[in-house]
């Protein structure tokens, strides 16, 4: 009698955790309110764990502890990294949560062999092979990021069909075990195929492509949390998992869209191969390039300045110097605002995140759209590190493989500078005719560096 | 088809979507820690973690249980953790404090 009473207590203190859950979310919406919603889901984790731990099915908490504080003792650094180092610490979580969900429908089928029917076997080869292709997926994905692996695409002849045939592979495996859930032979197989597949799904992705990647990866591992819900029959980790999958599935439209591409071609279409030789092909055309001096002089001559920044800005670490290079700017009586392209970066919202952390106001960041609309009035459109994110070929170029792409349309502002290390072509190996305009100025130079040399052009000679 | 799977069928595609309607709002700028916010909320495979590794069926179960309780808690704490440090570095412009 007691027990079915706790059974109900736990479940209906899940049922409060999800819908703290779908709060936590809500007040994501904005900014003002975003803040609670962490608390909401801090509160949430807090109840359904405390919750779990006096149920009466549990014998033993040594092991629980103990890999608790494990948990904790690698969670909190993780937390605590730096803010460019945000995208590879997503795709490590990622892992992790897909390592757990494919860990726990793998003892699920170990301790239920006996006994399971043959939809449940469905129910957990299809957890099992999402969750460990998400595993070793997003660990690729991580070590791209961290460039412990080359960000650059690794392709082969016929790699698109030795990669389908071992996902079909494993779905075969899925299927003999559905027609025999106790061949406890095929199950490790199928594990192992899947774990392969996720290395061979995520290794010919180019760095661009990260942000659909990750998306896509966040929303595999939330589909493999809410498969594990209907295994265990489980609903708080249904709702959950179905938030996470749908929110990464929502982030990776977004990121297609703003690629103008579809899934399929990021997943298969080994972007940046093929137009490398387009680019090589173009006769060298003359380029403007100008001083710190000059750049600081047209600047301190603007009225209203757009900086549009991309991953090389990340790279360069230069996101303080460019707060500086805003603050002084703004002083001077200038609107400086940034454009921020959807995919700059390696995932989504990355540009935003490196701005809010050097203490740039959010109402500064400022969407595609309405960039665009803005852009024509625009004195000046200062690019730090973004490339094809502004390429008008776009527009222009129906050969150019990114044409139809939404871009940030600084071509359209009055004048055009670039910070670039050299000439070379950006990540897709593409030709960015904008650098060759007549409006166009080229800053040749470290993105940190030159934004110093701005700074202090305009501190020093600002009133001579 | 079973009972539970049913009803479990009901509750995703209704959670999905109410997922779908609240996140479509999120604004853009926040779509990293909407990505580390709901990673940390997915991390609530801990408890099925937990009931694995606490009852103790086999050796086998339990070793894997104990490693899904390690990797979804690092998420869970990470998570909160990282979703937290970069909303407050979500900075408005407007002085409304005097």
């Amino acid at each position: 009698m007691s027990s079915i009473a706790t059974g109900q207590l736990l479940d209906l203190i899940y049922l409060v955790a999800t819908v703290l859950f779908i709060l936590a979310i809500k007040w994501l919406s904005s900014p003002v309110t975003a803040r609670h919603g962490v608390l909401a889901g801090e509160i949430a984790a807090a109840l359904a764990v405390g919750a779990t731990l006096c149920n009466p099915e549990l014998v033993a908490y040594k092991w629980i502890i103990i890999t608790l504080i494990i948990g904790a003792g690698v969670g909190i650094p993780l937390g605590m990294v730096h803010m460019t180092a945000v995208p590879q610490r997503t795709a490590l979580s990622h892992a992790f949560g897909a390592l757990s969900a494919a860990m726990i429908g793998i003892a699920e089928y170990y301790v239920d062999v006996s006994h399971l029917t043959r939809f449940q076997m469905a129910e957990i080869g299809l957890e099992v092979i999402i969750g460990s292709l998400t595993f070793t997926g997003s660990v690729i994905a991580a070590g791209k990021l961290q460039e412990i692996l080359p960000q650059r695409p690794i392709v082969y002849r016929g790699q698109n069909i030795v990669s389908l045939t071992v996902l079909g592979a494993a779905f075969l495996i899925a299927i003999a075990l559905v027609v025999n859930p106790a061949n406890t032979v095929l199950f490790p197989i199928m594990v192992v195929v899947a774990l392969i597949f996720g290395v061979l799904l995520v290794t010919p992705i180019g760095g661009a492509d990260m942000p659909t990647v990750i998306s896509l990866l966040n929303s595999y591992a939330g589909f493999s949390a809410a498969l594990l819900g209907f295994v265990l029959n489980s609903k708080v980790l249904v709702v959950a998992g179905a938030l996470d999958g749908s929110s990464g599935f929502i982030l990776s439209v977004i990121m297609c869209k703003a690629m103008n591409r579809s899934f399929t071609n990021v997943m298969f279409g080994a972007f940046g191969q093929v137009q490398a030789g387009v680019a090589a092909a173009q006769e060298a055309r003359s380029v403007r390039s100008a001083s710190p001096e000059e750049a600081a002089g047209i600047l301190a001559a603007a009225s209203s300045v757009f900086i549009v920044p991309g991953y090389g800005m990340a790279v360069a670490q230069a996101q303080h110097k460019v707060r500086e290079l805003y603050d002084v700017l703004t002083k001077k009586g200038v609107n400086v605002r940034f454009g921020i392209h959807p995919v700059a970066g390696r995932m989504p919202g990355h540009m935003n995140v490196l701005l809010a952390e050097a203490d740039i106001p959010y109402e500064q960041l400022v969407e595609m759209d309405e960039v665009n609309s803005d852009l024509p009035q625009t004195d000046v459109a200062l690019i730090i590190g973004a490339n094809d994110v502004t390429n008008p070929a776009a527009r222009t170029d129906a050969a150019s493989p990114i044409y139809g792409m939404p871009i940030l349309e600084v071509d359209k502002a009055r004048t055009v500078m670039v910070i670039k290390r050299g000439m070379s072509p950006g990540f897709a190996g593409i030709d960015n005719p904008l650098y060759y305009l007549d409006k166009t100025l080229m800053l040749f130079g470290d993105a940190k560096v030159f934004v110093g040399a701005i700074i202090r052009e305009l501190a020093g000679g600002g009133h001579s | 088809m079973p009972a539970d799977f049913l009803s479990n069928l009901y509750v995703f595609i209704l959670a999905g979507f109410v997922g779908f309607e609240l996140i479509k709002r999120v604004s853009p700028l926040l779509h990293t820690p909407l990505m580390s916010l709901t990673n940390a909320l997915d991390a609530i495979v801990v408890v099925a973690a937990i009931i694995i590794a606490g009852r103790q069926e086999t050796p086998l179960s339990t070793v894997l249980g104990a490693i899904a309780v390690a990797a979804s808690f690092s998420n869970m704490v990470g998570g909160f953790l990282i979703t937290d440090r970069m909303l407050r570095m979500f900075k408005t412009g407007k002085p409304n404090k005097p």
